[in-house]
C-alpha cells in the first residue's frame, strides 16, 4: 500500500493549467524523485499535496474523482486545509524557496512551533543543545544563536532540511533541497537520506541534478507542462530517454571544453587587463585577492560553501566595499560606493540569493527585467513603454520563461523561471563585466546548457564574465581560468590545459 | 535560446482578459464611494443641489471636495511613503508649523506672497528632510523618527507663534485657502493641480517604479543599484513640502494660525485614506488615485452622517464601523470567506476555495 496516494489532481491558476489530472505515488521506504522542466508543476505538486494549495474541485460531468490518500486513508478537505495540519499527520516539507524567519535565530527557526517545554516555558537550553547536535549530524558547525539571515543560501538550505528531517515524519517531501548545496554537502544529506529510507521514510526529491537523481531515487515521475509523461523505474530508465520525456525532445549536450586556442592564447598577452585586483581584502572575510582578468575572459570560481566566492563579486560591485588593496577597471583605478556606481561603469551582478537579493516579488515581469537598465539611465528618463514591452518580449523568448504574459507578478513564477528572469534583467544592461553568482541555481537541464553556451557567446563578443558556481562540471566548460578559494583566500589557480574537474576538486579538498 | 513547446502556447492563451492594475485597484474604494452616495441619494437628496453664485459652484459635493483638500495634500505623501514601506506620524505637525511660519512672516510685515508661501513650504522641507534623514540614512523605524516631530512639531509652531493664535490680515494670502478659480474653490484647483504634478512626477519618470520596487524589497533594490536611502529621503522630503501646503490651505482658510489645532489627528486620516485605498502599509505598489478617491470616502462620509441628521456622538462610532467593512470587502481572505460561506451550500464546489492565503 503506498504511504501517499494522489490521483487525477488538477490545479488552474488565473491563464496558466499547472497541473492536469496528476496521479502519484511514494511507498515507506522509497526515494521518490519527480522530474521536469521549469514550470513543469513540480512544485504545485508539491504544494497540493502539503495544502498550501487547494487543488481544483471536481468537474461532475467528467466522471473521475480527484483524491489525495495517506496511509491508505482519505485526506479530507479540512485536513488539507493548510500545511500546519498536514505536518501534523506526518509529512514535513522543505519547499523551494527556504521559507524559514531570517531573524529569528537559528535554534528558534529548527525548533519553531514544537520547541521543548519545561515548567510550561520553552526550554531554550535544550533548543540550543538539540539545534547544534542536529546540525552536527549535517557537518555544520556554526553558532546557533546568531539568526538566519547571516548565513549564505546554501546554509540556510540545510538549516531548512535539518528542521524537516528532525520533525521524525513518516514522508518527507524535498523540492530543490540540492540547488545550492556543493558536492560535499550533498553526500552529507545523501548520507541522510539513505538512513531515513532504510528506517521506512518515504522520500520524494525534486532536482533537475540527473546525477543525483540516479545516485538515489528508486522511481521517477515525469511531468511536462502540467501533464505527467510517466512514472519509471530508475534501473530500467535510460538517462537519454529520461531527457527525451522531460523536454519532449533530444538534447545537444552539454557542450565540451575546447582546446586553447593557441593563438588565441598568444593574442591574450597582448590584451590589456580588464579587471585587476591587487591584495583586496575585506575584514575578515576576504584576504589579499588577486585576479588578472583580460577583456572577453570568463573566470570560474571554485570551493566551498563559505570560501569567499560571493564576496569576491560582492566586493567588486560594491555591496561590500573593500578596505584595502585596489580595484583597477578598464585601466583606471576604481573605488566604487555603491552598487548604482558600478553598474553606471557597466559592471553587472545576478546574485546568489534569488528571493532576497533578485526578484521584486510584486512588481511584474516585465518590470523586474527592465529594472536594472532603467537604473542605468537614471531615474528622470523613463524606458517607453513599448520599449520595455520589446524588451520582455525578447527576454522572455530568448530564454524561454514560462509565463502567460510579461505582466504576471513575478512571484506567481516557477523558482527556475524567476531565475531566467534575473539573469535577463542583467543582460539587458548590456554589461561590460557579468557577474554571475550561481547562475544556474534551480535552472532544468535545457536551460542549462543554454546559459552555458550563452556565457561562451557573450565572452566572444567581448564582455568579460565571472561565474561562482558548485558545479565544476559547469565551470570546466567555460572557463579560461579557474580560481580555486578557500575560508576567504585564494588557494590555486588554474588555466589552460590544466583546467580540469579533476584538478579542481582535488583543489578544491587538499587542505 | 530555449524551447517553448507549443503546448505552453496553449496554456498561455486560456488566459482571461486581464485588467490593467489601476481599475482593479480602484474598484473597491469606488464601490464604497457610489455606496456612499447613494444612501445620500436616499436620505437627503440636496446632498447634490449644486447652484451657481457669483460665478463658482456651491454645494455639499464641492464642499466635501474643499474640505477634502488638506487631508488631501497629506495622502499624497503620505501615499509614496507608505509605498516605501514607511509611515510619517508628523504630517499633520508639519501642518502646524507651516502654518505658524506663515503666520508670523505676514504679522511681522513681510508682504510678498512669494516670500510668505516660500518660507512656509521650506519649513516643511526642512521637516520633511529631517524625518527622512533619520529613516534613510540613519535607518532609524519611520514609526519611531517621525514621532519625534509628532510631538515636538507643535511645540515648535508653538515656540513661533509665541503661545498665541496669530491672526492676520492678507487678501492675497487669503485667497489661498477661500479664493475661487474656474468656478472652484482654489484649494480644490491648487490640489489638482500638485496632484497632476507628483503624477507625472511619479509615472513620466521610473520615480514611481523605483519607489515601489524599494518598498517590495529593499534589499533586491540595493542590488539593483537604485539608492535607497535617497529614495526615501526624497519622499519623505516631498511629504513635508505637501503637509506644509496642506497647513497654508487651513490657515489661509481661517486667517490665522492655531498651533493648537490645525492638522490635529489630519495623519491618522491620512493614513486611513491610504489603506482604504488598498495599499500594503508593508509597502509596494500605490495609486495616488485609490488614496484620493479614500480621502473622498472619509469625507463624503462625515458630511453624510452631519446631513443625515443623526446625533453627533455617533459620528465617530459611524465611522469606523464604514471604515471597517471598507477595508474588509477589500480583504482577499474575507473575499474567500464568503466564497466559502456560499460554497458551503455547493458541495462539489468546496476543495476550491479559502486558504490560498495560509502558510504561505
Ligand atoms: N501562485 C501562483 N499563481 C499563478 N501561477 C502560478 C503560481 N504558482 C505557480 N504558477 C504557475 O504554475 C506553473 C508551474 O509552476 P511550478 O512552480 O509548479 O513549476 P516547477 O515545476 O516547480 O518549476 P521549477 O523547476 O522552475 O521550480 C508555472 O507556469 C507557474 O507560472
Ligand atoms: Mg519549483
Amino acid at each position: 500500500m503506498p504511504l501517499l496516494e494522489l490521483d487525477n489532481i488538477s490545479k488552474t491558476f488565473p491563464g496558466v493549467c499547472a497541473l492536469d489530472g496528476i496521479s502519484f505515488d511514494v511507498h515507506s521506504g522509497e526515494v521518490h524523485a519527480l522530474l521536469g522542466e521549469n514550470g513543469a508543476g513540480k512544485s504545485t505538486l508539491v504544494k497540493v499535496m502539503t495544502g498550501v494549495y487547494a487543488r481544483d474541485s471536481d468537474k461532475s460531468n467528467e466522471g473521475e474523482k480527484s483524491t489525495i490518500k495517506f496511509c491508505g486513508q482519505e485526506l479530507s478537505v479540512l485536513e488539507l486545509a493548510s500545511p500546519a495540519n498536514v505536518q501534523k499527520l506526518g509529512i514535513s516539507t522543505v519547499y523551494q524557496e527556504v521559507n524559514l524567519l531570517p531573524s529569528l535565530s537559528v535554534a528558534q527557526n529548527i525548533f519553531l512551533g514544537r520547541e521543548p517545554k519545561k515548567f510550561g516555558l520553552i526550554d531554550w537550553k535544550t533548543v540550543r543543545k538539540n539545534s547544534q547536535i542536529l546540525l552536527q549530524r549535517f557537518n555544520l558547525n556554526i553558532d546557533v544563536t546568531r539568526p538566519l539571515a547571516d548565513f549564505s543560501v546554501a546554509v540556510q538550505q540545510l538549516i531548512a532540511i535539518a528542521r524537516s528531517v528532525d520533525m521524525s515524519a513518516k514522508l518527507l517531501i524535498l523540492d530543490e533541497p540540492t540547488a545550492s548545496l556543493d558536492t560535499k554537502e550533498v553526500e552529507t544529506l545523501f548520507r541522510i537520506l539513505s538512513q531515513l529510507k532504510s528506517e521506512g521514510l518515504g522520500i520524494v526529491f525534486i532536482t533537475h541534478f540527473l546525477d543525483q537523481v540516479y545516485e538515489i531515487s528508486d522511481r521517477i515521475t515525469v511531468l511536462r507542462n502540467g501533464r505527467k509523461v510517466g512514472c519509471f523505474k530508475t534501473s530500467d530508465l535510460p538517462r537519454t530517454t529520461l531527457i527525451q520525456h522531460m523536454l519532449g525532445k533530444e538534447l545537444q549536450e552539454l557542450a565540451q571544453r575546447e582546446k586553447p586556442d593557441p593563438l588565441k592564447q598568444g593574442v591574450e598577452d597582448l590584451r590589456d587587463a580588464h579587471l585587476r585586483l591587487k591584495n583586496v581584502s575585506v575584514g575578515s572575510t576576504l584576504t589579499n585577492i588577486n585576479l588578472d582578468v583580460p577583456h572577453g575572459q570568463a573566470v570560474g570560481f571554485a570551493g566551498l560553501l563559505g570560501s569567499g566566492r560571493t564576496e569576491v563579486c560582492e566586493t567588486i560591485f560594491a555591496i561590500t566595499p573593500h578596505q584595502s588593496g585596489t580595484m583597477v577597471y578598464n585601466g583606471k583605478v576604481c573605488k566604487f560606493k555603491n552598487p548604482g556606481q558600478a553598474i553606471a561603469a557597466s559592471i553587472a551582478l545576478c546574485p546568489e540569493n534569488r528571493k532576497s537579493e533578485g526578484i521584486i516579488g510584486e512588481l511584474s515581469v516585465r518590470e523586474n527585467i527592465i529594472l536594472a537598465t532603467q537604473v542605468r539611465e537614471g531615474w528622470w528618463r523613463s524606458i517607453r513603454k513599448h520599449k520595455q514591452q520589446s524588451l520582455s518580449k525578447q527576454a522572455i523568448q530568448e530564454f524561454g520563461i514560462v509565463t502567460p504574459d510579461a505582466e504576471k507578478p513575478i512571484n506567481q513564477l516557477s523558482g527556475g523561471n524567476q531565475q531566467k528572469v534575473v539573469l535577463a534583467r542583467w543582460l539587458a544592461t548590456q554589461p561590460k563585466l557579468l557577474m554571475l553568482d550561481e547562475p544556474t541555481r534551480g535552472i532544468d537541464i535545457g536551460a542549462h546548457v543554454e546559459i552555458t553556451k550563452l556565457i561562451k557567446k557573450v565572452c566572444a563578443e567581448g564582455m568579460t564574465v565571472l561565474v561562482t558556481s558548485s558545479e565544476i562540471e559547469e565551470l570546466v566548460a567555460f572557463s579560461d581560468q579557474i580560481v580555486v578559494m578557500r575560508e576567504g583566500k585564494q588557494v590555486a589557480e588554474l588555466s589552460g590545459n590544466d583546467i580540469s574537474e579533476a584538478n579542481i576538486l582535488a583543489e578544491i579538498t587538499n587542505a | 535560446m530555449h524551447n517553448t513547446s507549443p503546448e505552453t502556447e496553449i496554456r498561455a492563451e486560456k488566459s482571461e482578459a486581464r485588467l490593467p492594475i489601476f481599475p482593479r485597484r480602484l474598484l473597491w474604494p469606488l464601490v464604497a464611494l457610489s455606496l456612499l452616495f447613494l444612501v445620500n441619494l436616499l436620505i437627503s437628496p440636496e446632498f447634490f443641489h449644486l447652484e451657481v453664485k457669483d460665478g463658482r459652484l456651491y454645494g455639499s459635493l464641492i464642499d466635501v471636495l474643499n474640505r477634502s483638500v488638506p487631508v488631501a495634500f497629506l495622502t499624497i505623501g503620505m501615499s509614496l511613503i507608505i509605498a516605501t514601506g514607511g509611515i510619517d506620524l508628523s504630517v499633520g505637525a508639519v501642518m502646524a508649523i507651516a502654518g505658524a511660519v506663515c503666520a508670523n512672516l505676514m504679522v511681522g510685515g513681510v508682504d510678498n506672497l512669494f516670500i510668505v508661501v516660500g518660507g512656509g513650504l521650506c519649513a516643511g522641507l526642512v521637516a520633511g528632510a529631517v524625518n527622512g534623514g533619520l529613516v534613510g540614512y540613519f535607518k532609524i523605524q519611520p514609526i519611531v523618527a517621525t514621532l519625534v516631530f509628532m510631538v515636538a512639531g507643535r511645540g515648535i509652531a508653538q515656540l513661533i507663534n509665541g503661545g498665541q493664535i496669530v491672526t492676520f490680515q492678507n487678501a492675497n494670502f487669503a485667497f489661498i485657502g477661500v479664493g475661487s478659480a474656474f468656478g472652484l474653490p482654489f484649494p480644490v484647483v491648487l490640489l489638482v493641480g500638485v496632484l497632476l504634478c507628483v503624477h507625472l512626477l511619479m509615472r513620466k519618470t521610473a520615480l514611481g517604479l523605483f519607489i515601489e520596487a524599494v518598498g517590495c524589497n529593499p534589499k533586491a533594490s540595493y542590488y539593483l543599484g537604485i539608492n535607497v536611502a535617497v529614495i526615501k529621503f526624497f519622499v519623505y522630503c516631498l511629504a513635508g513640502v505637501l503637509a506644509a501646503m496642506a497647513g497654508i490651505v487651513a490657515t489661509a482658510d481661517i486667517q490665522g494660525a492655531d498651533a493648537n489645532n490645525i492638522g490635529l489627528w489630519l495623519e491618522l486620516d491620512a493614513i486611513l485614506a491610504v489603506v482604504i485605498g488598498g495599499a500594503s502599509l508593508l509597502g509596494g505598489r500605490f495609486s495616488l488615485a485609490a488614496s484620493i478617491v479614500g480621502v473622498l470616502i472619509i469625507q463624503a462620509l462625515s458630511t453624510t452622517i452631519i446631513l443625515s441628521g443623526i446625533e453627533p456622538k455617533f459620528n465617530l462610532l459611524i465611522k469606523a464601523s464604514v471604515v471597517i467593512l471598507v477595508l474588509l470587502l477589500q480583504s482577499e481572505r474575507f473575499q474567500t470567506q464568503i466564497k466559502t460561506l456560499f460554497a458551503m451550500c455547493d458541495p462539489r464546489d468546496r476543495h476550491n476555495v479559502g486558504r490560498e492565503l495560509d502558510g504561505l
